[in-house]
């Protein structure tokens, strides 16, 4: 009961603060659209007008990835510089449920990228929002947006010991979009990205989602985010004991 | 004459070390480097996948457009942050020149554009098949240089205007990310719609990136020179208003003393 609460105020809390930054309406609403409108333009000259929903579910998703990356990056970092990062440490639960509210928050702020580009594309390019299993589309967008979360949480144990995690943050949001196919076909890509986009959740995640949306199985890809969901709790579990451990022993917690 | 000159490049290579904050290469290369290498490979697959515009739109378009992440980050740092820093009193306390002070910080911010463009050239003819003959390199290398150039005027507006917004690297995302949608990068102008093809030629980039492109194809600069003067004539104007914006928010910010108040 007290892990709920823990899990349920910290995500409200981030969820105000997140709400008052317009670094986060910027990510998660203006960017989105406007890389929703760069691809529904892209698509429309190359003939594809069909395909606009493909491209709004697309940016959305990468909205939600990228928000989730920033927040993920900038958490650990916005904590080290406000001096707080020490007393979430010191506290007696676990860093991964200290942080794991955060994460949540980032991930859920995402889905406002979401709905923000599905408005967008109905409203300016009159792309209908026919969903052909409206309630599965619910469910994989819920799964995803969690199993985002999940990841971000990995990602931000490893910058407890990496000083400059906002560079990694700006790194890495294009390679995240390019290898989960979120608004292209990863087929485009060489055949070794494969296994790499296999691991990813974005990558399942916006294949149920699509599915959802436009037809097709939903079932497996849903599995699938779960399962990498799960698997980044766990895995970040270990990795920030690991990391809190290190940053102790080399006395690099709060170093900016 | 001489102290002029001594604050236009010395204090312009000073300012930017001590206030671009992502010089240290931990910053430096996935910012500056891991960024505009990924933008392009992302936006040559997706107009790949749209069937839009063939391969070396996409590669011209964006090795040009990511100066901007020289441009107008690095110059609205080299500027507003004077103010983030504490420093912006000092500064304009000082008897230096002004336009001085100004102009200078322009140069590291110029010279970092054209290496972060040439970057991305680079991967896009190692990576992606880029192949504009040896004889168009130098017109392209020309074409660049005046369109990092007023990219650069550009980033001095911004700059200016972090003299006295509070929050100006909003202003500085959202300007990188509207310059994508507007200037051409990866839609050609004809395809958008009338105001925002207005709104694209009066940005930077647009008329260098279309003469950039027209180069990689085989014409000559003379060919060209209509759109690279167009260019030059952008970032004279965008200069320009940003010195003038520059030294009214000084004396504005002076006059109800909010020099360094947030």
């Amino acid at each position: 009961m007290r892990t709920v609460g823990l899990v349920w105020s910290g995500f409200r809390m981030n969820l105000k603060m997140l709400g008052t930054s317009s670094f986060f309406l910027l990510t998660s609403v203006v960017q989105p659209v406007i890389f929703a409108t760069v691809a529904f333009y892209m698509f429309r000259s190359g003939g594809r007008s069909g395909t606009l929903l493909y491209a709004s579910l697309g940016a959305g998703m990468m909205g939600v990835w990228s928000t989730t990356l920033f927040g993920s990056g900038g958490m650990i970092q916005w904590q080290r510089w406000q001096g707080t990062l020490e007393l979430g440490a010191a506290a007696p639960p676990p860093l991964t449920l200290v942080y794991l509210p955060f994460s949540l928050a980032n991930a859920f702020t995402g889905m406002y990228a979401m709905a923000a580009t599905l408005v967008w594309g109905w409203v300016v390019f009159g792309v209908p929002l026919h969903l052909v299993h409206p309630w599965q589309f619910v469910l994989a967008l819920a799964a995803t947006v969690l199993a985002l979360g999940l990841m971000g949480l990995v990602l931000a144990s490893t910058f407890i010991l990496y000083r400059y995690a906002n560079a990694l943050s700006n790194l890495l949001e294009y390679p995240v979009w390019i290898a989960s196919g979120l608004v292209f076909s990863t087929s485009l890509l060489p055949a070794w990205t494969r296994p790499i986009s296999w691991l990813l959740p974005p990558y399942w995640g916006i294949l149920a989602i699509r599915h959802a949306a436009l037809g097709g199985e939903v079932w497996g890809p849903l599995g699938l985010v779960v399962a990498l969901g799960a698997g980044s709790l766990l895995l970040s579990t270990v990795t920030f004991r690991f990391f809190e451990k290190a940053a102790r022993a080399r006395a690099t917690l709060s170093l900016t | 004459m001489r102290r002029f000159w001594s604050t236009f490049f010395v204090g312009g290579l000073i300012a930017y070390r001590g206030l671009f904050n992502w010089i240290r290469p931990a910053m430096y290369v996935p910012t500056m480097l891991g960024s505009p290498l990924f933008q392009l490979i992302f936006f040559t697959k997706l107009g790949q996948y749209a069937h839009a515009e063939a391969r070396d739109f996409y590669i011209v378009g964006n090795s040009v457009q990511v100066c901007a992440m020289s441009s107008v980050y690095g110059m609205t740092m080299a500027v507003a942050n004077e103010r983030w820093f504490g420093t912006l009193g000092p500064l304009l306390a000082s008897p230096a020149n002004r336009a001085a002070v100004f102009l200078g910080r322009g140069v590291p911010v110029l010279a970092n554009g054209l290496l972060v463009s040439t970057f991305t050239f680079l991967v896009g003819v190692l990576l992606l098949g880029f192949r504009p003959g040896l004889d168009a390199v130098p017109a392209l290398a020309l074409v660049v240089l005046v369109t990092v150039t007023s990219c650069t005027a550009f980033g001095m507006l911004l700059g200016s205007i972090g003299l006295r917004a509070k929050d100006f690297f909003f202003a500085a995302n959202l300007a990188y990310f509207l310059m994508l949608l507007f200037c051409g990068v990866n839609i050609p102008l004809s395809v958008l719609p009338g105001w925002m093809n207005a709104v694209g030629r009066c940005l930077p980039l647009t008329h260098g990136i279309e003469a950039a492109r027209d180069v990689a194809a085989g014409a000559s600069l003379g060919d060209v020179a209509g759109l690279v003067g167009t260019e030059l004539g952008v970032a004279a104007a965008y200069a320009a208003a940003g010195f003038a914006l520059f030294r009214v928010l000084e004396r504005e910010s002076r006059r109800s003393a909010v020099l360094d108040a947030y």
